[in-house]
């Protein structure tokens, strides 16, 4: 426990060295800038933000509440979350996406389309493809649990439509993720 | 160039062999060269004819505003106050009077006349050493009236050229997106405007979400991607015809789209089953041809100006990083490995340098670095900002900028800027709605 905190102490110290320094070497750079003294300002309430514990919406950064979730159906979400960069379903995903696999079953006529999303924080064109790789992470996961590939059409948006339009972590990580939309 | 408003320029004299005032571009100028431009001198009789056709009370005037403006913005000159000039338009064009132009510090002098002569527009200019007191330049233009904004642009080019001894790069124009509405359901429309914001036209209704413009090496097509259909899909655009076709048949999303060097190919991401490559279309024979092959994604390709290599964004470490292969997919080659993620490498119109997007700590980048990785230089620092599109002297950047939001929504804003290479005279692009994407022009006068 007292090794850990002191790593951490440490760590915070030299976290601080860094931005110091970084700071220091920007003005050389961009004396003429009037924005840089903004963004200054601007990163010390991002990293004011991250500290902040978003209790019970959360895991790591992966999404966990509730708000901005639809139903497919009676008792079945209609989206999955994902972590900064990822791909990955986490083990809710997983459940949420079987439920629709159990739901799609049960009704074959239904086509959807799954609609893959990245937050903000990102190029444009890397995060059509970041939406379009997680998009086909929910649909390669409703076809292993009985789905057939010509029932769902994937579409990607990367950043261009989030739900929650804040600059913070944790509507960031609302708006990563993938929607599975009735077509028919 | 085969434009519709043809241009033609006289040599009234030689240029001179050797340039006395010298202007430094390689280093940030923190020193602009002060310069006075003199109201283009108008006779009472064209002045009035150009009045009812062009609404401007003294085309003259406002053709030397343009020119003001450019030399201006391009942060290497600093024209001085028109107030101060001691010698008439008239008369200066004809024989200035150096000693009076040396007294407000003026180092070198632009006079100019113009003329109303067969429903054509005649404007001549001439630049002037003031210390040395000589004659540097002088041309004239003739044109139809409503072209009078060019003419300005060219004159400014002329000027910057023998000035600098570079191409300028004011007689362009930008590509961009144009925004408006809430965040979360963006209107995103074509735009084209002149380098300075002016002559803005909208190419699209708004009706689809259209992204990532960028014109062809004649600035006559555009290359975008639209979401026509809810089938995200890359297209093709001329910008006179207003004629739109889709580039290829694939069966999925095909996005971040450039002309090759030539303007023969399209290269462009295709995404299928959770990665993207890249592919190009040869846009006569229509024959696809894939170029990387990885379960990555590999995206924001950019060709070397003379075609023979590639730069693209591609994350096979991990995380999104800057590589460099030949034309055909080989000898690919990481070349960032700074700390961060990179995006959006654009090589330089000269070959040396490419442009990108760098992410590290929660900041975004724009910078450059030579193109085996070495040099890198961050020209600037925000919240966000990226996609970086070259001038086609390769001295200016232009890109968007995001700012910070919360959940309502408020405080949105997207904007186009314009930065040197040399990380100084950063500017903000003045553009009637919320703008991103910008793509810049080549020369169109050339």
């Amino acid at each position: 426990m007292t090794l850990s905190k002191i790593f951490k102490n440490t760590l915070l110290v030299l976290m601080a060295c860094i931005v110091l320094t970084a700071c220091a070497t920007k003005k050389e750079v961009e004396t003429q800038t009037t924005t840089t003294t903004e963004a200054k300002t601007e990163t010390t309430e991002t990293k004011a933000e991250t500290i902040e514990p978003i209790a019970g919406q959360m895991q790591g950064d992966v999404y966990t509440g509730t708000d901005s979730v639809g139903y497919l159906a009676e008792g079945v979400k209609d989206r999955v979350f994902f972590a900064t960069n990822e791909s990955i379903l986490t083990t809710a995903s997983r459940e949420t996406l079987r439920a629709q696999a159990a739901w799609l079953r049960k009704n074959p006529d239904v086509t959807v389309v799954v609609e893959g999303h990245a937050d903000e924080r990102g190029t444009r064109e890397y995060n059509l493809a970041l939406g379009e790789r997680r998009a086909n992470a929910a649909k390669d996961y409703l076809m292993t649990y009985g789905v057939s590939s010509d029932r769902i059409t994937v579409l990607s948006y990367g950043k261009e439509r989030p739900v929650d339009s804040g600059s913070t972590p944790l509507a960031w990580s609302k708006n990563r993720r993938s929607v599975t939309v009735k077509a028919n | 160039m085969t434009k519709k408003f043809f241009l033609i320029i006289l040599i009234l004299f030689p240029l001179n062999a050797f340039a006395l005032i010298e202007v430094d571009i390689t280093r940030g100028n923190l020193d602009p060269l002060p310069l006075a431009v003199s109201p283009l001198s108008i006779d009472e009789k064209s002045r009035l004819s150009l009045e009812e056709i062009l609404l401007k009370e003294n085309i003259g005037s406002e053709i030397s505003v343009v020119v003001e403006n450019n030399l201006k913005t391009s942060g290497l000159f600093n024209p001085l106050d028109k107030n101060a000039f001691l010698q008439a338009p008239d008369i200066a064009h004809l024989k200035p009077r150096f000693e009076d132009w040396s007294l407000i510090k003026a180092q070198a002098l632009i006079t100019g006349k113009v003329n109303y002569v067969e429903d054509k527009l005649r404007v001549e200019f001439r630049l002037w050493d003031v210390l040395a007191a000589k004659e540097l330049m002088a041309l004239a233009f003739t044109t139809v009236p409503t072209n009078w904004r060019r003419v300005g642009h060219i004159i400014s080019d002329k000027i910057y050229e023998r000035l600098t001894g570079e191409k300028g790069y004011f007689d362009t124009r930008i590509i961009y997106v144009a925004e408006e509405g809430p965040k979360t359901q963006r209107i995103k429309k074509l735009a084209i405007m002149d380098q300075d914001g002016f002559n803005n036209k909208f190419l699209t209704l708004g009706n689809e979400l259209v992204l990532t413009p960028r014109f062809n090496p004649t600035s006559q097509m555009i290359t975008y991607l639209s979401y026509f259909k809810n089938m995200p899909r890359v297209y093709l655009l001329d910008i006179e015809t207003g004629t739109q076709e889709v580039v290829g048949d694939f069966p999925g999303m095909t996005f971040a789209p450039r002309f090759s060097p030539d303007g023969k190919k399209i290269i462009m991401s295709f995404a299928n089953d959770g990665k993207s490559d890249i592919y190009t279309m040869d846009l006569e024979n229509r024959l696809v041809e894939r170029i990387t092959n990885h379960p990555s994604i590999d995206t924001s390709p950019s060709y070397s100006p003379d075609g023979k290599f590639i730069t693209f964004n591609s994350d096979r470490s991990g995380y999104q990083q800057i590589y460099i292969m030949r034309s055909d997919g080989s000898d690919v080659k990481r070349i960032s490995f700074g700390n961060g993620i990179y995006g959006t490498p654009v090589w330089s119109p000269r070959g040396d340098l490419i442009a990108f997007t760098k992410m590290h700590k929660g900041k975004f980048y724009i910078g450059v670095m030579r193109i085996d990785g070495s040099g890198e230089r961050l020209l600037t620092e925000n919240y966000y900002q990226e996609a970086p599109s070259w001038s086609p002297n390769g001295r200016v950047l232009i890109f968007y900028r995001e700012t910070k939001t919360d959940s309502s929504g408020k405080g949105f804003s997207a904007k186009l800027w314009s930065i040197d290479l040399t990380g100084y005279n950063e500017r903000l692009i003045t553009t009637l709605t919320d703008a991103s994407d910008p793509s810049w022009s080549s020369l169109l006068s050339n």
